[in-house]
């Protein structure tokens, strides 16, 4: 009894503090932050206490809609090695930023409705880890987008941040449409939306071929939504408009893995619908590769970051479509949020050191200045650049080289994408360190800066060692069971290591004293000009389809259905005023005449 | 005397009380109030096992046309009656009492609400369309004494439309009642579903051979569509739509939160009642393409129109008519899925956009203006009502956790499985899914963008001062919003509640 409510206690617990937090925090700080830290921190212990137990699906059966025999919702959790996971990966990271923002959001307005928001998010996330159907996952999936509508929107009075806001949830609501479609065709065919009742009619899903195929590229549709693949990956970096946790916890480390996470759950179908597999492969290999080329020339701190995310997340969705296991993905992931989490808190403590300047060309030297920041800044950037050699690096380097050897052997093009993309990395990331920390200081604000308190620089520390060390054979045998395809030519493991060499060096020469970005490529800038493709594509077609929908209403449809009959109304009584006698009797007559007639049709006939 | 009786004259007697002098506002409340509590007071004398009509009294009007005043609730009507008076409450509370003739104001609310409860109590087709039309004639003068804009045209529009509507419905009732047996003709609806469930009706049904090689129409088709399009009419369904957004943006707030959120769904609810039930599926399919291309001119172009509007309370207007498309897919999906979640949206529809007029409401009191490019920026100085505002946006955009997704789901999986499934690719109902789907998009857009222009960015100089929202409209939000939360959390909880009902059926 005591051990299957584990897993309710672990989800409602961030929607209770959510709850309190709108309640009661308006009116203090501390309680607001308080409520949201306990709850995380109850998640976090409950989840790796939960680690240690045995797999368990749906302990606790419960309905959310039930039609005997046509349709139910159950709202059952799954305890598996996948789920657990995530639980511990989500409620590790989650208290570390938790506490993170007490420092960085302590002269902010609203801090009621961030720890609210927060909390809210984190209860949708847990949500999603858990569910064991898909209704319950899409349930749990809006939620998350709401909680980073309200966390995006934190600053609504600026108009960039409103912007910014409306846009993810709209971006995501599109690839929402597709997923919802995805899930009706599925649950057409098995009748069910539960992820184990679709597993065991896989024989009969494989029959459905083509429809198979749509409905698991609908699916996918959810990710590319969620983790801001091309093309519906404009509103990630947008999205930095949010306070920087919020960057950091949802727009990096975790609420944006939640499509590759799906992808996961649903793996054991996507394994049998090769063409879906290899459409997601062909997204995620060239996610990874657009998004670090408009990495490389952003000027922007927290944007170079949440293009290397939207990078990052293309190899997980391209290990989704080579590997054999969904172990490669969900590994990346895991290393991912760490560093990538951990990259986005040394931003946070950077730009707090900035006085709120995230302009890197203001930045410069700040080496001295945030010593504690620069180190974990550095242990973040060898990470997520994957730097290591044979047995030895930090975590980035085993995952991600992992998702590449799999492309190479399965998707040779994609491979070779990949394996460049890994050099365009280490370029960025070494960019963007050799700017904000070498070099001399480009304005006031960088030679006044000072390093963060240690409620932000104690995070930091604690996420560098994870960074380093999570990608470890030893601890990744703990969470994982992956291994390298058969003939891997070793000749990918070289090249990946003078790619790395190549990208830090050139990043070395380039940037270590520049005092402005020496070199310059328009379309990497603009982000090939996709975001203002779409601005006009909305103008053009969306509202000017709605104008003319406007016009068409007022004076088409308004006109001709009331207007004419009403004018047609008017002339028939201009004519009927003839009949006006101004006389009783025939005033009478008329009315006994209708109501006779009337009777007339009721009874006799 | 059944307590359904009670519910209906309550409201009655608190308007005479009203116009007899004793202070209008708060006889008013003080009904609605009493109202809630009998109704839910009801809750602990129902049955929610059994199927059939409860609580039923009945008292022969004019026995030789089979029309009596019977009252009577189910499970659908339970819910009804207390989205009836629940939305009754929160509209007379919100309400700010005009400068002239306050006490006729209160009359004309309290009038709406008992129309709407008879209706929804009516177990006979004769007083269920009574209890509407006495209805719709306080809805007339509100909008034509106390409405704002060009509040005469708005009028007489609502009032050509529903007359016309009604009209139609009128006919196809007299059609139905002809349909029956001589001898054992009846408005009573039990005894119309009984006789359809007896393949009794239409027995000796008369056609017509239409000219042009048009075929032949029989009298059962014409019934149906007579009475799908009469019902519909009074819901907006397009193309006799544009009525509605004019009539509630003219509205004063509590006559567009009862209209919009309670009478409205008489149309729906009479679809339930009147032809689910009555009709078989093979005369209703016949017309399902015509009538699929109907609703999807309500999600996707009158969505679009939405989306053009430049002001609050004509985009909420236009928004609910949009709704009202996925409530007629519900319907024509003629499946169990279909129809729970029609009826779930029903109830989700009516607290939600009850809930976004008074708001919209709130809003023009203290600004004058609803135009969006005059305001911005005002969760800042009202940071209550922007809250709420976005608790009810997220509400009418179908996010997880209101009631109203748990329908629009239901809706979804029901018109998905719907109608013959076609040899290769889609049929009409799984486009018109599709579609569907879109227009959640489409809401989304349209809403967030209202919300964005209003409530978000920086607050212009003049809204600096503004005051938040009073306790009194605030607390019956609140409510409103607990309700949907509730319902959305655990639908079931309704469903059990309606689901009998429509087994019956």
């Amino acid at each position: 009894m005591m051990a299957t409510s584990i897993p309710w206690i672990i989800l409602f617990a961030p929607l209770v503090a959510a709850g309190l937090i709108l309640i009661f925090g308006k009116h203090s700080k501390p309680l607001s932050a308080g409520l949201a830290i306990a709850a995380a921190g109850i998640c976090c212990v409950l989840s790796w206490w939960q680690f240690g137990q045995p797999d368990a699906t749906t302990p606790n059966q419960f309905y959310w809609i039930h039609i005997p025999d046509l349709f139910s919702v159950p709202m059952g959790v799954t305890i598996d090695p996948l789920s657990k996971l995530m639980l511990v990966l989500v409620n590790t990271i989650a208290p570390i930023v938790f506490v993170y923002s007490l420092g960085y959001m302590a002269h902010e307005e609203g801090y009621w409705r961030y720890f609210a928001g927060l909390s809210l998010f984190l209860f949708s996330m847990l949500g999603i880890v858990m569910a064991d159907n898909f209704l319950m996952m899409f349930i749990f999936w809006e939620l998350v987008g709401v909680s980073s509508y309200i966390l995006i929107g934190h600053y609504f009075w600026r108009d960039s941040a409103a912007n910014a806001s409306k846009q993810a949830f709209l971006v995501n609501r599109i690839g929402d449409f597709g997923f919802m479609l995805g899930i009706l065709m599925l649950w057409l065919v098995t009748g069910t939306v539960v992820f184990n009742g679709i597993f065991e009619k896989i024989p009969l899903l494989e029959s459905q071929g083509v429809y198979l195929t749509i409905a698991c590229v609908l699916v996918f549709c959810g990710t590319i939504g969620k983790s801001a693949q091309l093309p519906l990956h404009v509103w990630l970096p947008n999205s930095m408009e949010g306070p920087t946790p919020v960057s950091s916890l949802l727009h990096a480390a975790t609420m944006v893995a939640a499509g590759v996470y799906m992808l996961a759950r649903f793996f054991p179908v996507l394994l049998v619908v090769p063409v879906a597999r290899e459409v997601i492969a062909w997204v995620g290999g060239i996610t990874c590769l657009v998004a670090a080329l408009m990495a490389t020339q952003q000027d922007d701190i927290k944007r170079i970051l949440a293009y290397s995310t939207i990078s990052q997340l293309g190899y997980m969705v391209l290990g989704v479509g080579v590997a054999l296991t969904a172990d490669i993905p969900m590994f990346h992931l895991y290393t991912h949020a760490f560093f990538k989490c951990l990259l986005f808190l040394c931003a946070g403590s950077v730009i707090v050191g900035m006085h709120h300047e995230q302009n890197i060309w203001k930045m410069g030297a700040l080496k001295n200045k945030m010593p504690f920041t620069f180190i974990c800044t550095i242990f973040g950037a060898l990470a997520l650049s994957g730097a290591g050699f044979g047995p030895i690096g930090f975590s980035g380097f085993y995952s991600k080289d992992l998702i590449i050897v799999w492309a190479v052997q399965n998707a040779p093009i994609l491979g070779w994408i990949a394996v460049v993309t890994a050099g365009l990395t280490a370029f960025y990331t070494f960019r963007l360190l050799f700017v904000v920390f070498l070099g001399g200081p480009r304005s006031d604000a960088a030679k006044h800066a000072t390093e963060s308190p240690a409620v932000m620089v104690i995070p930091l520390m604690l996420l560098a060692i994870p960074a380093m060390a999570a990608g470890w054979p030893f601890v990744e045998r703990i969470f994982f069971h992956v291994e390298e395809p058969r003939h891997v030519p070793h000749l990918v493991h070289l090249v990946l290591f003078a790619l790395f060499l190549a990208g830090t060096g050139l990043a070395w020469v380039l940037y270590r004293r520049a005092e402005k970005d020496p070199i310059s490529i328009p379309l990497f800038a603009n982000r090939f000009y996709i975001d203002n493709g779409y601005a006009w594509l909305v103008k053009t077609f969306q509202d000017g389809l709605a104008s003319l929908s406007g016009w068409a209403d007022r004076w088409v449809v308004d006109l001709l259905v009331v207007q004419a009959p009403s004018k047609l109304t008017w002339v028939c009584g201009y004519v009927l005023r003839f009949l006006q006698l101004g006389n009783i009797q025939a005033y009478a007559f008329f009315f006994g005449a209708g109501v006779v007639g009337l009777l007339y049709l009721l009874i006799a006939r | 005397m059944s307590p359904l009786l009670f519910l209906i004259l309550l409201p009655i007697v608190g308007a005479l009380l009203a116009i007899a002098g004793f202070p209008a506002r708060r006889v008013a409340i003080a009904a609605a109030a009493a109202n809630v509590a009998l109704s839910a007071g009801l809750l602990f004398s129902f049955d929610f096992t059994a199927s059939g009509y409860q609580l039923v009294t009945s008292c022969p009007v004019v026995p030789s046309l089979g029309i009596a005043f019977t009252l009577g609730a189910d499970g659908l009507s339970l819910a009804m009656l207390l989205l009836s008076t629940v939305v009754t409450l929160a509209a007379v509370c919100v309400a700010r009492p005009p400068q002239t003739n306050s006490a006729w104001f209160y009359t004309c609310l309290l009038f709406i609400s008992a129309g709407a409860i008879g209706a929804f109590a009516s177990v006979d087709a004769f007083f269920f369309y009574m209890f509407h039309e006495l209805a719709l004639v306080p809805t007339f003068l509100l909008i034509g004494i106390w409405g704002s804009g060009d509040r005469q045209t708005a009028a007489w529009k609502i009032t050509i439309y529903l007359a016309f509507g009604s009209f139609i419905l009128l006919i196809g009732l007299i059609g139905l009642w002809l349909a029956m047996p001589v001898g054992s003709r009846s408005f009573d609806m039990r005894v119309i579903a009984d006789q359809a469930r007896q393949g009794a009706l239409f027995l000796n049904d008369t056609s017509l051979v239409l000219p042009w090689g048009w075929g032949t129409i029989h009298g059962v088709q014409v019934t149906y569509l007579l009475l799908f399009l009469g019902f519909g009419i009074l819901v907006s369904l397009f193309p006799f739509h544009t009525w509605a957004p004019q009539a509630y943006a003219s509205a004063p707030a509590p006559a567009a939160m009862l209209h919009a959120g309670v009478l409205k769904k008489f149309g729906l609810y009479g679809i339930l009642r009147l032809i689910t039930p009555v009709f078989p599926p093979e005369i209703a399919s016949q017309f399902n393409t015509f009538l699929l291309v109907l609703l999807v001119g309500n999600i996707l172009y009158v969505g679009l129109v939405t989306i053009s509007q430049r002001k609050l309370d004509l985009m909420l207007g236009y928004s609910s008519v949009m709704h009202m498309g996925y409530i007629f897919l519900g319907l024509l999906a003629w499946n169990e899925i279909g129809l729970t979640g029609a009826s779930l949206m029903l109830i989700a529809h009516g607290l939600s956009i009850a809930a976004l007029f008074a708001l919209c409401g709130e809003l023009r009191e203290r600004t004058g203006t609803l135009d969006f490019s005059d305001l911005g920026g005002l969760a800042k100085p009202m940071p209550a009502l922007g809250l709420l505002f976005g608790f009810a946006t997220m509400a009418s955009i179908g996010l997880p956790g209101f009631a109203n997704f748990a329908g629009e789901v239901m809706v979804f999986f029901g018109a998905f499985s719907a109608g013959v499934p076609a040899a290769t690719g889609f049929n009409a109902f799984q486009i018109t899914t599709v579609i569907a789907l879109w227009g959640v998009v489409i809401s989304a857009v349209y809403m967030l963008r209202a919300y964005r222009r209003i409530f978000m960015g920086p607050v212009p100089e003049r809204w600096q001062s503004l005051a938040d929202i009073g306790t009194g409209p605030r607390l019956c939000i609140i409510a409103l919003i607990i309700l949907l939360l509730i319902a959305g959390f655990y639908p079931q909880l309704l469903i059990n509640t309606i689901a009998p009902a429509l087994i019956r059926l």
